[in-house]
């Protein structure tokens, strides 16, 4: 067990460790409320679209969170216009809005002549994770986790039956860019530990591990952010060990989660669905 | 002093891209009735009673609720929306889904609690469905789905109750006691719109009738409404069809 000896032994491991399990944490929870709204592209969208953002952020020597954040809004604001204002389907805009977002965040960073930095930014470095990018990785954490546990049940009626909501007064136009906010945060934070083009799978494969075990949301919730933690610990663990890219070991380790719920679920794996299907078909015989 | 209608429409327009769909409506329905709006497909009838209560824009008209703008009085409305407007596959209890039903009435941060979980059990028995309470919701038939939604109408406490197709893919017995559920509401002074697809029932189940066709052609009784020579006037095109293949009114 080296890695717990060296864990131990290094700080930069630490800031790592904790760093990634909270990326895992809020990812999950995050995720959880993306996938359930049908917006697993939306949540890659925004995520790339983050880029410009850090870019200009990096060129002004202000706090890239500031600049990510209102370039990923911006752009979910951007794709809801274009579908909501011609023929322009949904998933269309976003593949529209975001790729021009992404390309002109790569276009200023080529400009500032730093290719390393897109690198960092476009697959993350866990392991170079400074003391400052840990406190707002916990300062975003704790904003987000207060969001969802404060407005639970307005984010679960909008989940689930949008026009109720907006029927008994909800602004639902409100919570859903309040999601995007949150999930623009996320995606901030997750930038050093699995990169800008990495973080949809932290968002999407966890929460999907998750629904296909449970039929209650906070349990999804509790689940996803369980496998999300395990994958990043997980992940960090073969990063280090072998020299691999963190982002990279993070999402292989949340996929062969996701591939075990698929097969083994209790309720809606493969494996036991297929078993029922043949007793059924053996009973009559 | 008279009182307030529960609805007032006036010369309601709603236009999808230039596309009329529904035009210059203008009616009120008074408190207590259980009122279906029919008309044949694509008359806008949906979106009539989305525009009611200002769920989609409209190009123009004032539409009141008891007197009121409607959004001074959203807490008092329910709107069940049609079936296939749910995720069926959504991580949620049957007893769940019907506990959203206490929200509006819930202040912002705070959760049900004990007796609004047993208010939400309570209107479970009035649909017949207390023994589902533990199922996830797309373990239902079409029917057991409805009156789960008919039971979180029922738990928002609501004056108005707004219902999409209800009896869309639903059982039988299901349709009788939603429809037995309605007129009780009825007869304790709430108003009931329903949007209905098919004429076959709605002389039985309603005591009046919006018939649109865009615009409204006819609004009153159903002794007044459903009458061959009225009806013929929303069903034009289609009516023409079923004198060809020899039905006749």
């Amino acid at each position: 067990m080296a890695f717990i000896e060296a864990v131990m032994q290094y700080g930069f491991l630490q800031k790592a460790l904790l760093t990634s399990v909270m990326v895992g944490i809020i990812c999950g929870v995050i995720g959880c409320f993306i996938i359930l709204r049908g917006m697993a592209l939306m949540g890659d969208a925004i995520s790339h679209a983050v880029l410009p953002g850090v870019a200009i952020s990096y060129m002004l020597g202000v706090n890239f969170f500031f600049g990510a954040v209102i370039s990923g809004v911006t752009t979910a604001i951007a794709i809801g216009f274009v579908s909501q204002n011609s023929r322009i389907k949904h998933d269309t805009s976003i593949g529209i809005m975001f790729t021009a977002a992404f390309a002109s965040g790569i276009i200023i960073i080529t400009m500032l002549k730093s290719s390393t930095d897109l690198y960092h930014i476009l697959f993350g470095n866990v392991l170079a994770v400074r003391l400052s990018d840990m406190w707002i990785t916990l300062g975003i954490s704790l904003i987000v986790l207060a969001a969802v546990y404060l407005f639970y049940k307005e984010l679960l009626v909008t989940s689930f039956d949008e026009t109720m909501g907006a029927a008994y007064g909800l602004p639902v136009r409100f919570i859903h860019y309040f999601l995007m906010t949150l999930l623009t945060m996320v995606t901030v934070a997750s930038l050093q530990t699995v990169g800008i083009v990495l973080v949809v799978a932290m968002l999407i494969t966890p929460a999907a591990a998750a629904y296909l075990l449970t039929e209650r949301l906070w349990m999804m919730i509790f689940l996803a952010s369980g496998i999300g933690v395990i994958s990043s610990i997980v992940g960090l663990y073969f990063s280090f060990t072998y020299n691999l890219a963190s982002g990279a070991t993070i999402v292989i380790s949340s996929t062969a989660i996701f591939i075990l719920v698929f097969l083994f679920s209790p309720k809606h794996g493969l494996i036991w669905k297929t078993l029922k299907v043949k007793k059924k078909r053996a009973s009559l015989v | 002093m008279m009182k307030d209608p529960a609805i007032s429409i006036e010369d309601l327009h709603v236009s999808y891209f230039g596309n009329e769909a529904v035009t210059g409506v203008s009616l009120s329905v008074n408190t207590g009735n259980l009122v279906g709006i029919i008309g044949p497909n694509g008359a806008g009838k949906s979106t009539f009673l989305k525009a009611m209560l200002n769920l989609i824009p409209k190009d123009k008209g004032a539409v009141r609720v008891m007197g009121k703008p409607i959004a001074e009085v959203r807490k008092s409305i329910a709107y069940v929306p049609q079936r296939n407007d749910i995720d069926w596959d959504f991580p949620i209890t049957v007893l769940d889904a019907v506990l959203i039903g206490t929200y509006p009435h819930l202040k912002l941060f705070r959760r049900p609690k004990k007796k609004d979980k047993e208010w939400a059990m309570e209107c479970l028995q009035r649909v017949g469905m207390q023994e589902f309470s533990k199922r996830q919701i797309g373990e239902l038939s079409g029917g057991q789905q409805q009156r789960v939604f008919l039971a979180r109408a029922l738990a928002q406490k609501a004056d108005l109750f707004f219902l999409d197709e209800p009896f869309v893919g639903v059982d039988v017995s299901s349709e009788e006691t939603i429809v037995q559920i309605l007129k009780e509401l009825c007869r304790q002074g709430k108003t009931v719109i329903v949007v209905h697809h098919d004429l076959s029932k709605a002389n039985d189940y309603f005591n009046q009738l919006i018939l649109l066709n865009k615009e409204l052609i006819s609004y009153g009784t159903v002794e007044e409404v459903f009458k061959p020579e009225v009806i013929a006037k929303a069903y034009k095109g289609q009516f023409a069809f079923m004198n060809e293949i020899g039905v006749s009114l």
